[in-house]
């Protein structure tokens, strides 16, 4: 596999402000990445350096071999969807889509061939003579992909493009956009700070934090191996236990010892975070041998819709809380409800340490 | 984006190129058609009258003269007493037009504006018709004379009375209902939510009304040349030093003088604008008024009343012109409209006008939207955007008359390569563009702010040329300021006097100077009809532009529509 785009040391700074602190990044072609972090995080700035709209203060950026560090936006390969989609709203959606084909010197029946068939791409096809404000949010969104794919763009860029649509618009967006993009087999750089549209989408998450890199990994890797504590916490839900690692695979909870997976880089005595996901937490079936068994009792039960979200205290330190989710089928079973006391175990090999 | 710290050379495209390029030349058109001529002035007051600098001697001169002096005195204290009556007056009138139910609002917010389609001069001929020598009402005065302050004063109400109603109708347009229901919830008195909500929510209003009628009355010239007598201003001190004694360099000092408080009326006013955050989130509810009988009769008497008045005026002009000879034979005439009796120039003048008009507003349109444009939409280059921001502020500052007086010693001056300008009608189009250059800029700065700043963008990446967005996309879009500031140059170019009294030849002389010129020979009943004929005029123009916006604009903008 061909690197597409080499990010190498890049960094951005307003000011004595950095937004974006020698971050190096590469992209596989015909990959789907999703830069995933909190709001202010650098995910846009890095998305407009990579494009050119707004230059890094220092680094390099190859494009398919190419160094377009310099380069000024026109004289790269990308197209682009903003948050604001930034239709033109005085042209008609065909002379939206068919806005950067114009300029390429084909003839007027060729360009109307490719509008059509770029609005049936997207799903669209009657909408041609219609103007952007005639369009519900959730088909200008479409448009705007369009316009962005007509000259066939090796690199798609897209800001936020579901954030201004509602719910369920943008469940069915995400996998239309998806299954384009695969379809196309355009490289595909997408800005989000919602956690399941990149879990969901992506084939890689670059997640972001303070303008730095945390992790790159494919979806299920972020969320089962998170690198950090902060990807840990930013994706998904996650129990952070204070404790003191007693040996590479043991850690102290409240006087309590816990088997986890070893760990290398951390020296024993440290100050730790042990980790587990709510949805890990057993409770059913506990075998009596089973390692890391806490007594707890439920303090607060949420309904969440398909599941319930219990906070658990453990029986032998009040300070001690974990939450967990519990399935309708489970909680009716066991017949749990606040005051239940109960006995729960942390799986050791779904245990995260971090320091 | 400006605080970007510069590391990388990025390679510039050609768009980038072409832009910078663009800006470089609107800044040389700028420096030449605002910056230069103001250095001229301002070296000109160091020169005696052969050319040769003597330093501040024409400034010790000048204040050392009593005569001279008391004009600027004067000046201070007519613009003091007229801004105090007129903000006042124009809160109450726009006070009631946003904040009561008022009937056909709509006509009394346009009767406000009639005194911004009429030359200066058009009240005081008015008011020499109502309580003149020979006036209507001239008993009414007992011993006293209109001719002097309290003429200049009534005068001035009628003339800053729109400006300041615009600026404060918008300060009090935007209110955000829910801080208004909040007070009712909270239970407190009428009197008690005008002092702690509706005053300090127009607090910025009334600073920018006050100091922009302060502004326009230290530098109107009209006015004070009509209605004036004896009591001298500084206006008219530069036009007499200028157009009567030839004396440029002292014309020149009293323009300094006269600059400097306009300039810092501005630098006030945009120190204090600074600190006005956005009242209006874009979360607020607008206020709308609820009907209230004995409120709304009120200020309805109040706003009758105040329009009578304008309307008065406007009609003493419009009689006085009909009148075979006032005030002997109040037969009806035409007579006075057949202008070739009283100036060699005839309805020329009217002619020149339009000409210059449409003119201006054509040229000045076009340079102020793309410049705009060019400004806002140029990448990096921070300086030089800076030098043409600067320029397109500077007018703002700068009186009319002081503006004319700096073209006359630039464009004039044997050495200047642009000296075939002077005295053609060219001048006379470049001095108006450049005198309104700060509120066009301002407008299209203002609309362009308002489109997607993404446009760009997108065009780069899809390889279209920057000006065929501009083209095709920017510039349809802001299509309704674009009109505004056509229609701003074109009423101000027909009723401007004082920015190029001192610029025109005799076959270019304009109807707003010639006006000026009849009424110097005394007839006073052609100088009205002048008058009437600009008002008539501008109002047309303003009035086709909102017909067309209403119906052509609609059908040309079917994409506005959902
Ligand atoms: N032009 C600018 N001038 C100064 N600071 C800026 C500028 N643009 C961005 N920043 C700062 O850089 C940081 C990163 O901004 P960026 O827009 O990349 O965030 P983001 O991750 O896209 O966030 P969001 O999810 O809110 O869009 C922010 O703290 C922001 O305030
Ligand atoms: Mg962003």
């Amino acid at each position: 596999m061909t690197n597409y785009l080499e990010v190498r040391n890049l960094s951005k700074r307003f000011g004595d402000f950095s937004a974006l602190g020698d971050v190096s990044l590469d992209v596989v072609e015909g990959e789907f990445v999703c830069f995933l972090g909190p709001s202010g995080c650098g995910k846009t700035t890095l998305l407009r350096a990579i494009a050119g709209l707004d230059p890094q203060t220092s680094g390099t950026i190859r494009q398919k071999g190419r160094d377009v560090s310099a380069l000024p936006p026109a004289q790269r390969d990308f197209g682009i969807v903003f948050q604001s989609y930034a239709l033109f709203p005085n042209l008609t959606v065909a002379a939206n889509v068919g806005y950067g084909l114009v300029n390429r010197r084909q003839n007027r029946g060729a360009i109307a061939k490719r509008v059509t068939e770029l609005l049936a791409l997207v799903g669209l096809p009657d909408a041609g003579p219609k103007y952007p404000a005639q369009l519900s949010g959730g088909q200008q969104q479409r448009v705007a992909l369009a316009r962005a794919l007509a000259t066939s763009p090796g690199l798609l860029l897209l800001d936020e493009p579901l954030s201004a649509l509602d719910a369920r618009v943008r469940l069915r967006l995400r996998h239309e956009i998806k299954a384009l993009q695969r379809t196309l087999g355009v490289t595909t750089i997408m800005v989000t700070h919602d956690q399941e549209e990149a879990l969901t989408m992506a084939d890689r998450i670059v997640v972001m934090n303070h303008g730095a890199i945390e992790q790159v990994g494919m979806p299920q890797e972020i969320y089962r191996r998170p690198a950090t504590a902060f990807v840990a916490d930013f994706v998904g839900s996650m129990n952070f236990l204070a404790g003191t690692l007693m040996a590479p695979d043991k850690v102290r909870v409240a006087g309590v010892d816990f088997a986890c997976p070893v760990q290398d880089g951390l020296a024993p005595g440290q100050k730790v975070s042990l980790c587990i996901r709510p949805e890990d937490v057993r409770v059913r079936d506990l075998p009596a041998d089973i390692s890391n068994r806490v007594p707890v009792e439920v303090a607060e039960l949420d309904f969440v819709g398909a599941f319930c979200r219990a906070i658990l205290r453990a029986r032998a330190s009040a300070d001690v809380a974990v939450t967990a989710d519990f399935s309708s089928n489970l909680i009716r079973d066991l017949g749990v409800d606040i005051g239940t006391k109960l006995d729960i175990a942390l799986p050791p090999d779904r245990l995260r340490v971090f320091a | 984006m400006s605080l970007a710290v510069p590391g990388l050379k990025v390679g510039l495209s050609r768009d980038d190129l072409m832009m910078r390029a663009g800006v470089v030349v609107l800044a040389g058109v700028l420096l030449v058609m605002v910056g230069l001529p103001l250095w001229a002035l301002l070296a000109k007051g160091f020169e005696d009258r052969d050319g040769k600098f003597i330093g501040l001697a024409n400034y010790v001169s000048y204040f050392s003269t009593p005569a001279l002096f008391q004009s600027a005195l004067n000046s201070l204290q007519v613009a003091s007493v007229t801004t105090v009556i007129v903000v006042p007056l124009a809160f109450v009138y726009a006070y009631a037009l946003t904040r009561t139910v008022l009937p056909m609002r709509w006509l009394f917010q346009g009767i406000s504006l009639i005194p911004i389609f009429a030359p200066s001069l058009l009240p005081g001929i008015a008011l020499i018709y109502l309580f003149g020598t020979q006036g209507f009402f001239k008993a009414l005065l007992g011993d006293g004379s209109i001719y002097g302050i309290d003429g200049i004063v009534i005068a001035q109400v009628f003339y800053c009375f729109p400006h300041a109603t615009l600026i404060l109708t918008t300060a009090l347009a935007t209110a955000d209902a829910r801080l208004y229901e909040a007070a009712d919830v909270l239970g407190a008195s009428r009197r008690r939510v005008f002092f702690t909500v509706t005053l300090p929510g127009a607090k910025y209003g009334l600073i920018s009304a006050a100091l922009v009628v302060f502004t326009l009355v230290m530098t109107d010239f009209g006015i004070a040349k009509v209605i004036g007598g004896n009591f001298n201003v500084l206006a008219t001190d530069v036009y007499k030093k200028v157009i009567g004694q030839q004396d440029f360099s002292m014309g020149a000092v009293v323009g300094m003088v006269l600059l400097a408080p306009a300039a810092l009326a501005f630098l006030v006013d945009r120190l204090v604008q600074r600190k006005q955050v956005a009242l209006l989130t874009a979360r607020a509810v607008p206020l709308v008024p609820r009907p209230k009988f004995a409120r709304d009769l009120f200020f309805t008497l109040f706003c009758l009343l105040v329009s009578a008045a304008i309307l008065a005026i406007l009609g003493m002009a419009i009689w006085g012109s009909l009148i075979k000879y006032w005030p002997y034979n109040l037969g009806l005439t035409l007579d006075n409209y057949d202008f070739a009796k009283f100036d060699s120039n005839g309805w020329d003048s009217y002619w020149n006008s339009v000409r210059m008009a449409l003119g201006a507003a054509v040229f000045g349109t076009v340079l102020m939207f793309t410049g705009a444009w060019l400004n806002e939409k140029t990448r990096g280059f921070g300086m030089m955007r800076g030098v043409v921001q600067l320029l397109a502020f500077l007018p703002m500052a700068v009186p009319g008359l002081v503006l004319g007086l700096g073209y006359i010693f630039f464009f004039n001056a044997p050495n200047n390569p642009l000296n075939f300008l002077y005295a053609t009608m060219g001048i006379l189009v470049l001095n108006t563009v450049a005198h309104f250059y700060t509120v066009g800029h301002l407008t299209a700065t203002t609309a362009l702010k308002q489109i997607d700043p993404e446009f760009e963008a997108v065009s780069a990446s899809l390889k279209v040329p920057i000006w065929k967005t501009f083209v095709r996309v920017t510039a349809p879009i802001c299509l309704p300021a674009i009109l505004d500031i056509a229609i701003y140059l074109f009423v101000n170019a027909m009723t401007t006097v004082s920015s190029v009294i001192f610029l025109y030849a005799p076959d270019t002389k304009l109807a707003s100077v010639a006006a000026v010129n009849i009424e110097e020979a005394g007839t006073t009943a052609a100088a009205a009809a002048l008058c009437v004929v600009i008002v008539l005029t501008s109002a047309a123009v303003k009035a086709a532009h909102l017909i067309a916006d209403r119906f052509l604009f609609a059908r040309l903008q079917v994409w506005r529509r959902r």
